[in-house]
């Protein structure tokens, strides 16, 4: 199955205070993750408290964008879409879209980088990930 | 303190309904606590505890005491866990009874999805926003099936777990269910039926889901003392465990659920082994629900779920481990999307020697009932019961 026509138009996110500066981020091109400044353990989805040490504060910052596919499944909508999980090549797994392809040809550990496309409303940019 | 022995569950009751168009939710959660108290041999006046979670209406206990006419409680939780929210209230009641709280303790299940024509596995859910992952999921279409499905490719991928090895869970649950005059898909089906049914969320076809249905159902929980004073069968709680799975920052791993720690917990306070239980209750949300709790709970070798489950070995009869011989979430019922409390009513109608004679378990006097909560691709609540006849 080819990606069909019309694309699926994602749902605008609704950031919180806590969490803007990774939406502005993604309307740079970035896509950004949570580190502890005193362990350098990454995380994500980002957060100001760390999930994994109790010391030590966390920094957002930008991720390379490479990764790998480590599951996903086609979601057989009237809109079809690719769901997924990516490793990313800073070691998290986040779930995202595959887009921009062969749905067909996706396959778990396919090497991806991000894109961003637009949401509903505003166009915010979702970080999305498309094969290399 | 562990609560081996503490308690008992003297009343079970599954509502008859599947659909309950002339129903109100609040109404069936009336309707199934006056089944089970009455299965019980007990009445409302009795109920000194109260358990529900997120389908009861209202501000959970507060609306449903009002509503059913509860005036007498002493203990009173509203532990929400998804799905399997009901087995974690058995352990629960158990405490509060070892403790001195309570001695009679109600729980009750009951939603109306089908009534209300709820999408439920396929339509991405908004959520509030306030809840901290929605941000990070909606946008990208997360609903309940492609979440399980993205377990289920991964275990394919790790462990050669095949869609025809998932479709036998499916199989095995119909040949259960067509002894259930209340089930919703009481025909046979084949391996080829589940195969070649249309995909939902791939791999996952739509006879790899579970059934939505209207309904409920409610338990009964007393200290030994009562339930020696009652003339039904006694069933005593011999371990529980419970806990949550979640992502971890990122570090998330789809290819086991909460039931390795807390089925790990459960056996260890019930002092006996996976090879010990006669039946099981697993919940089926999804086939992929089934294949992954089995391993987690040591049923079989990590990965070796997809030849535990083949050639019906969970079929009553003819398996080495009879499972969900009431049809399950996957044929039978699957009330207001959560299957936490049919999963202990079926056990319980195994362990009193109450279940279809078809399907009837010999001798079964030692079960456990697993539970999931919640998605096993993103959080879960995972809880286990096992439960034995005196």
């Amino acid at each position: 199955m080819s990606e069909q026509t019309p694309k699926r138009v994602p749902p605008s996110p609704t950031p919180d205070v806590s969490t803007r500066p990774f939406w502005d981020a993604a309307r740079d091109g970035k896509l950004l993750i949570g580190r502890n400044t005193k362990t350098g353990k990454v995380h994500y989805p980002p957060r100001p408290i760390c999930p994994f040490d109790d010391e030590g504060e966390v920094e957002f910052v930008p991720a390379s964008g490479e990764g790998t596919i480590y599951t996903f499944s086609i979601m057989r909508a009237k809109v079809p879409y690719a769901i997924a999980y990516v490793e990313l090549a800073e070691g998290p797994r986040i779930m995202t879209n595959i887009v921009d392809c062969d749905f067909d040809r996706i396959e778990v550990g396919q090497k991806v980088r991000v894109t961003f496309v637009p949401s509903e409303g505003d166009g915010q940019p979702v970080p999305m990930f498309t094969p290399v | 303190m562990s609560i081996r022995g503490k308690a008992c569950i003297v009343g079970a009751y599954e509502h008859p309904t599947r659909k309950a168009e002339d129903k109100s939710t609040a109404q069936l959660h009336a309707e199934v606590a006056l089944g089970a108290l009455r299965d019980a041999g007990l009445t409302r006046r009795d109920v000194d505890a109260y358990f529900c979670a997120g389908d009861a209406p209202g501000m959970g206990p507060l609306s449903m005491a009002d509503y059913i006419g509860l005036d007498r409680l002493k203990h009173v939780d509203a532990t929400d866990l998804g799905g399997c929210s009901y087995l974690a209230h058995v352990a629960h009641a158990a405490e509060a009874i070892a403790l001195g709280k309570c001695s009679v303790a109600l729980i009750t299940l009951a939603g109306r999805p089908r009534a209300e024509g709820m999408a439920t596995g396929t339509a991405p859910r908004a959520g509030n926003p306030a809840q901290p992952d929605v941000q990070f999921e909606y946008p990208y279409g997360a609903a309940i099936a492609n979440m399980y499905a993205m377990c289920a490719r991964r275990h394919m991928y790790e462990f050669g777990t095949t869609s025809e090895q998932l479709a036998w869970i499916k199989v095995a649950a119909s040949h259960h269910a067509q002894h259930n005059e209340h089930a919703m898909l009481r025909k046979v089906v084949t391996v080829e039926d589940v195969v070649n049914s249309p995909l939902v969320a791939d791999p996952l076809h739509r006879l790899d889901c579970c059934v939505i249905s209207d309904g409920g159902g409610a338990l009964i929980v007393t200290s030994p003392e009562v339930a020696r004073s009652l003339k039904r069968p006694v069933v005593t709680v011999r371990g529980a465990g419970e806990t949550v799975k979640h992502q971890m920052g990122g570090q998330l791993d789809l290819t086991y659920t909460g039931a390795r720690y807390s089925g790990a917990r459960a056996f260890e306070m019930a002092g006996v082994r996976p090879a010990d239980i006669k039946y099981a209750s697993i919940y089926d949300s999804f086939t992929i629900t089934v294949l992954l709790q089995l391993e987690d709970l040591g049923f079989c070798e990590r990965g070796q779920g997809g030849k535990f489950v083949s050639d019906g070995n969970l079929i009553s009869g003819v398996g080495k481990l009879p499972f969900n011989t009431d049809g399950g979430g996957l044929c039978n019922n699957h009330p207001a999307n959560r299957g936490g409390i049919t999963k202990v009513i079926e056990a319980v109608r195994q362990l009193r020697g109450e279940a279809h004679p078809a399907v009837q378990v010999k001798n079964c006097d030692l079960a456990l009932a697993h539970g999931t909560g919640g998605s096993l691709g993103t959080r879960h609540g995972s809880a286990t019961l096992i439960l034995e006849r005196e």
